[in-house]
Formats: structure tokens, C-alpha cells, sequence
């Protein structure tokens, strides 16, 4: 009850606030209104999951962890100078395009697919990409299937409602022609409890999210990932249509990120590197150029994301490797090291 | 009308519809400010408002559907699969919800102390759980007692319970119609029948034993198109199958899923307590003299009960039992919390997700659940008017 009527009253507040809050969001002007309004409450306002490990997860003490907190937080550091002043929103996959294009949070970093659809269609814009992922199955290891070459007519599969993954699973069977049972619930975790309890024999979501939820089985090593991927999932930050200044901010804070780890700049040598030979690092912590101003920010904007917040690499070691979900960066490693991380340049 | 002699004539009954005038029209303006202004943000922010996605491929998969549907069919299509399951469980919830509190509201005026307590019990301890948990109860807790496919809880080789979902042979038919147009034709012959019973009774005080004989007309109809008419029927039994090393499944027949049970149970234990409450406060609500006035003039128990208290107790019991089939199909929509493919889960979830399309889907939604509500109010309102005291 609680988590449906959730919804419902999000959704009805949503509506409400779409209808009540007035002409917002001009277009076009250098002014940006969610960055006044943002620095005027003294924190972002920022859509994450309910709980998804090494992405966006809460402690017991109420503390959010994981890479797309620390992109909250990266616009936190950039806009406000305190990588803390974040306010934390849980929304589950079917609230959260309403949350954003309602107002009621800013930035929404909750391992989201970019789609054209999504893009286009509904008032969103994208800003980039933080993790590249791609969908895939867990099933028992006792099962004796090793490949989605043993799906047979029959089977059923446990799934999340309301995520690209519901889509990709039926193009995936109707290519393979295979009859199957798709059953799919609200929430993450009672997918993991009915497909732990034997209800589904596999479970489909992101690769990412498959490793984190193992953790959450009763016995995790009886289930097994199989090694195909049946989609791209690039999973990303989202903004808002019609506020251009703020999308560039959002979409250079995670920028700067990755930029960062390229040039080897990290959160413990970055003061340090004021005075660097390389014009480019010194662009990145602030001596050199003026590319604060371009979004009304001081030029110190990037020095503190990287400080605070740290560059791509440390938060993937921090959140997503150091914790056991996927050890190996796979497509997430830089351009430079066989990866598939290029960020324009920042200059 | 004469406008010559027409005057403005400020008379009660002007004075009193002036304040309602302003009030329907203020209401009116409001509802209009709200429509244009929420139009104008949708613009401002690149949404477009329109009922045109209905039509669209809704491109998802739904587990279980009463009509033929697969993610090839439209949105409007998948709307409906997501109604008429809602209606389903309704359905046998307010079925079994009604046996369940009729029963359960009679036991607990019962004289056998153990059954009055027993129905008590049931009623405090499920009336006071929240309805959420107690579809989570039944979920999980079958889920993890029910046995793997393979271990399956075997009916008589013909019927099976699992993990899975339950089992069950499937009905194959020749001549269905002429089965189906049988069993109408009984049901009009057992009106006419009671009718006449009726008559004979009001007119000749001669009694029939209309039970018996409208039971028998019902069976011996049908069966006599299995004999003469060509109808017959087989059964589907469900096979079990491997998929691979340790994945089995049934296929064939017809599976009722897990989630569909759970719900049905849940809403009908649930509700089956405020029912009892009902039926209890209506028993109590005749008054004794009634029950010794009719013993008096030597009807039997059953009779005193079908007869004086039934009728009066009815009158008492159907408004607020309304109320309750009401609570039970909106209740129906915390289906989505156990994945079974409601209106809320399919289209006012994966629907709505998929296109973005909040304002649309949620007032489509919100309208299927008052026009499905309107329908049980106007249904039981008639009930409820026919079995008002007829003041002659």
C-alpha cells in the first residue's frame, strides 16, 4: 500500500505542481531559472533510485552512495561549493519523468537509458552517459542453462515494470521465437524475492543491477549471470527540457569527471596541480581560462567537483568496483585504455 | 412565457438558486484555469497532450490476459486486457468475499461457543492488518510453501499447484452454443416456473418444493443435449515438461497464476470481515418479537430465517455491503505489488512509462475506476430498492 499510494500521490502532486507552478523554464536567455532557484534553497534537487547498490543507495543513517549520487553531488559542488547540499529524492522508474518535468527535483540521476523516445518525446533532455550497460539474465546455476541459447518455449522471466527492460525482453524472445511468461512487478525487490522464492526461472534486468541484486539473494551462489548482453543501456543524468544553462552545467559537471581522470587529476592532487606544465589540467582545477563564467559559475567550479566529488575513476573504484558489483570497467574505461569514456574536450 | 409581464422577482426560490449558479460556475472557471494553464506548461516544456499513443504498438508483454493480446496489439489494447483483469479479480473477490462474511457473520451468532469465538477471532485479527501486508503475506508465504514445478502438489493426475501457478484441465467443447443456449433456456423456464409457484401459493395456499424441482430443470436440460444434441467435452490435461537440467513447466490446460490467487484471497479474507460485521448488525437489527411472532404461527427455523428475518435484515445489510464491494475493487489496485497484470500495473505502470504520458493515462484510469464503481452503486441501489419495505 504504501509504495502504490505513493505513486499515486506523486503523481497527482506532480500533476498539480505541473499545472500550479506558472510559466517556468524560459528558453534561450543566458539566465538560467533553475540555477537562481537552486542557489536560492541552497541545495539541488536531485531523483535518484530506491536503492540500487553501487548507483544510488542509502545507509542505515540516511547517507546516499554510489555514481549517480556522486553526479548529484558533482552539481552540488559546482553550483553551491558544498558537495553535501544535495536533496535526495527515491522515485521508482515509473515516477520519475513526472518528478522531473514537474519540478519537483532538477537533476535526475537514477540509472537511466537514454532513448530517443525518451529524449524526444516527453520533455527531457539528456546530458551524457555515466555507465554503459546492456541487459542480460541471471538463472540458477543448477539450471543447466549457460547461454540464452537454452531458453526454450515456456520459460518465464521476472522483471521490473516500467523500465526499457519490459521492451528489450519481448524483442529478444520474438527474435528467438520463443514463447515466454514475463512477469513483472513494481519494485526491485519483490522481483528478487519472487525470483529467488522460484516463481520466474530468470531474472532480466541491466547487467549492473543483476550483480548488485545477487548480493541481495539468499544464497548467491547458486545463481549465475549468463555471459550474453541483449541491449544497450547507456545509463545517464537527465535535465529538463527548455533550461539550456543548467543542462550545460550538468552535463559539464559529469564531464569534468571523466575529463579528470583522463588528465590524472583526482581528488588528492588537484590543489596541487594549479601550477601544472598542462594547459588542459589547468584548465580543469581553475588557473587557467575563464570556463566558469560561461554558465555564471566562478572559475573554481570544476577544482571543487573534482575535490569533493573525486574524477570518474575514483568513484567507480568507490561505488562500483571496491564493492564487488563489477570489478572489471569493461566499456567504462576510458577512451585512452580501451574503453568507450570520451568526453568533449573542456576548454 | 410573456416577457411583458416577466419581472426579476427576487422570491425564495431565486435567493436560493443564485448562490448555486455562482457556486457551479466558479467551479467551472476553476476546472477551466487549471485545464489551460496545466496546457500552457505542457507547451512551454515540449509535451504534447493527446490521446493518439492509444493506438500506438504498445510493444510489452503481459503474463496473463483474457483476450488474445501480445505486444504487437495497441495501448488501448492493453488498457483493456489491464480492465477486464481487474474486473476478474473483483469479481471473484466479491464472490467469495460474500460467502466468506455471510458465513463467517452467521457464525458468530452462533450458540456453539467455540464457533462464535473462532468467527470473532477471524474477524479482529484480519479487519485490523493492513490489506498491503496481507497480499504480501499470502504472496511470499505461498510462494515460498508451494513446491517446484517438479515436486508439484498432484490432483488426482488431472490437476497440479506449484511455485508456478495452479494447474488446471481445460475445457474443450462441441457445440458449446447449443450447451450455453440450454442452460438460458432453463434459467427463463425456472423464472417462469417460480412465478407460477407463486401464484398457486398466493392463490391455493399450495406449496411446491421450487428448490428441487428448479435444480433438477437446470441439470436434466443440459444433459440432454450431451445425450441427444452432439454436445460433448474433453479435457486438456497439463503436461509436464523440461525445459533444461532442472527447469520444468506445465504446458496445456489452463494456469491460474500465483499473483491472481493471492489477490483474490487476500481481498476476499479481508473484506469477508467488514461483510460479517454487516450481516451481523442486520441479523440483530430484527427485532426478537418478529423471530417468536413467526415461531407462534408454527413457521419452521428455516422458514423463520428465509421468511421474517432475511428480508428484514437484507435492508439493513445492502447499503453498507455496497460500500464494501466498493472498497474491494478499488482495493484491487495494490495489485501491482505482486505483479499481477492490473489496470494500475499495465497501464497506469508500464503504459504510462513507456509514453510518458501521465496526465492522459492517470485520468483514464482515474475515470475506468469511478465508471466501475458507478456500475456496482447503480446495481445495488436497485438491489437495495427492491428489497425496501413496499409500504401498501
Amino acid at each position: 500500500m504504501i509504495k502504490s499510494i505513493k505513486t499515486w500521490i506523486l503523481i497527482g502532486f506532480a500533476s498539480i505542481l505541473l499545472v500550479a507552478c506558472g510559466q517556468g523554464g524560459g528558453s534561450g536567455s543566458k539566465k538560467s531559472k533553475t540555477l537562481e532557484n537552486t542557489k536560492k534553497a541552497g541545495f539541488v534537487k536531485c531523483g535518484v533510485s530506491q536503492g540500487l547498490p553501487g548507483f544510488s543507495n542509502a545507509d542505515a543513517s540516511g547517507n546516499w552512495t554510489g555514481i549517480d549520487v556522486d553526479v548529484c553531488r558533482a552539481v552540488a559542488a559546482a553550483v553551491l561549493g558544498d558537495a553535501d547540499k544535495v536533496k535526495y529524492t527515491p522515485l521508482s522508474a515509473k515516477e520519475r519523468f513526472t518528478a522531473l518535468t514537474s519540478g519537483e527535483i532538477d537533476v535526475l540521476a537514477r540509472n537511466t537509458t537514454w532513448t530517443l523516445s525518451r529524449d524526444a518525446d516527453i520533455g527531457l533532455t539528456f546530458v551524457g552517459v555515466n555507465f554503459y550497460d546492456g541487459q542480460g539474465f541471471m538463472v540458477r546455476k543448477n539450471s543447466g542453462i549457460n547461454s540464452v541459447n537454452d531458453f526454450k518455449n515456456g520459460i518465464s522471466a521476472c522483471t521490473n515494470t516500467g523500465t526499457t527492460t519490459e521492451l528489450n525482453m519481448r524483442d529478444f524472445f520474438n527474435s528467438k521465437n520463443i514463447q515466454y511468461e514475463p512477469i513483472a512487478f513494481e519494485k526491485a525487490d519483490e522481483v528478487v524475492q519472487a525470483y529467488d522464492a522460484g516463481r520466474c526461472d530468470t531474472y532480466t534486468t541491466d547487467k549492473s543491477g543483476l550483480a548488485a541484486q545477487r548480493t541481495k539473494m539468499s544464497n548467491p551462489d547458486e545463481h549465475k549471470v549468463l555471459p550474453e548482453t541483449i541491449s544497450k543501456e547507456p545509463l545517464g543524468p537527465v535535465v529538463r527540457q527548455g533550461d539550456s544553462v543548467w543542462e550545460d552545467i550538468v552535463r559539464w559537471s559529469l564531464n569534468t569527471m571523466i575529463e579528470a581522470e583522463e588528465y590524472g587529476v583526482n581528488s588528492s592532487n588537484a590543489s596541487s596541480l594549479k601550477d601544472s606544465e598542462n594547459p588542459a589540467i589547468k584548465r580543469l582545477v581553475g588557473s587557467e581560462g575563464e570556463l566558469g563564467a560561461a554558465f555564471g559559475l566562478d572559475n573554481e567550479w570544476s577544482l571543487r567537483i573534482i575535490e569533493q566529488v573525486g574524477n570518474y575513476g575514483e568513484s567507480y573504484k568507490k561505488h562500483i568496483a571496491d564493492t564487488g558489483i563489477l570489478p572489471n570497467r569493461g566499456p567504462n574505461q576510458l577512451w585512452t585504455k580501451g574503453g568507450i569514456l570520451y568526453v568533449p574536450p573542456a576548454r | 412565457m410573456n416577457f411583458k409581464n416577466f419581472k426579476f422577482d427576487l422570491s425564495n426560490k431565486n435567493k436560493n438558486l443564485i448562490p448555486q449558479v455562482l457556486t457551479v460556475l466558479f467551479i467551472l472557471l476553476l476546472i477551466i484555469y487549471f485545464t489551460i494553464n496545466a496546457q500552457n506548461n505542457m507547451g512551454n516544456r515540449g509535451i504534447s497532450f493527446g490521446f493518439g499513443f492509444l493506438s500506438q504498438e504498445s510493444s510489452f508483454d503481459i503474463t496473463f490476459s483474457l483476450i488474445d493480446y501480445d505486444g504487437s496489439h495497441s495501448y488501448a489494447r492493453a488498457f483493456l486486457v489491464g480492465l477486464l483483469n481487474t474486473i476478474l479479480v473483483s469479481v471473484i473477490g466479491i464472490f467469495f468475499a460474500t460467502i466468506l462474511g455471510v458465513t463467517v457473520g452467521i457464525s458468530r451468532l452462533s450458540q456453539n461457543y467455540l464457533i462464535a469465538k473462532t468467527a470473532e477471532w477471524y474477524v479482529e485479527i484480519f479487519r485490523n492488518i493492513p490489506l498491503i501486508l496481507q497480499i504480501f503475506f499470502w504472496y511470499f508465504a505461498a510462494l515460498r510453501a508451494l513446491p517446484l514445478t517438479i515436486d508439484s502438489i498432484n490432483f488426482y493426475d488431472i490437476s497440479f499447484l506449484n511455485v508456478k501457478g495452479w494447474y488446471v484441465p481445460k475445457f474443450l467443447w462441441t457445440n458449446f452454443s447449443l450447451f450455453l443456449y440450454s442452460i438460458i433456456f432453463s434459467i427463463i423456464a425456472i423464472i417462469f416456473f417460480l412465478r407460477y409457484a407463486k401464484q398457486q401459493r398466493d392463490e391455493f395456499g399450495k406449496q411446491f418444493p421450487t428448490f428441487y424441482i428448479s435444480v433438477a430443470i437446470l441439470f436434466v436440460l443440459p444433459t440432454l443435449t450431451f445425450l441427444i444434441g452432439g454436445v460433448s467435452l474433453t479435457f486438456e490435461i497439463p503436461e509436464l515438461t523440461q525445459l533444461s537440467k532442472t527447469v520444468y513447466v506445465y504446458k496445456g490446460g489452463v494456469s491460474i497464476i500465483p499473483e491472481l490467487i493471492a489477490l483474490a484471497l487476500a481481498l476476499s479474507m479481508y473484506t469477508a470481515t467488514f461483510i460479517a460485521e454487516n450481516v451481523r448488525a442486520g441479523i440483530l437489527g430484527v427485532s426478537k418479537g418478529q423471530k417468536e411472532a413467526a415461531a407462534s404461527i408454527g413457521l419452521t427455523k428455516g422458514q423463520i430465517l428465509k421468511l421474517v428475518v432475511m428480508p428484514q435484515a437484507l435492508r439493513i445489510i445492502i447499503p453498507p455491503t455496497t460500500n464494501q464491494y466498493l472498497n474491494l475493487t478499488k482495493n484491487s489496485s495494490l495489485a501491482a505489488a505482486i505483479a499481477y497484470p492490473d489496470i494500475v500495473l499495465v497501464f497506469a505502470g508500464t503504459a504510462l512509462m513507456q509514453t510518458g504520458r501521465a496526465i492522459e493515462i492517470i485520468s483514464i484510469t482515474m475515470l475506468t475506476y469511478l465508471s466501475l464503481s458507478l456500475s456496482i452503486s447503480v446495481f445495488m441501489n436497485w438491489y437495495n430498492k427492491k428489497m425496501a419495505i413496499k409500504e401498501k
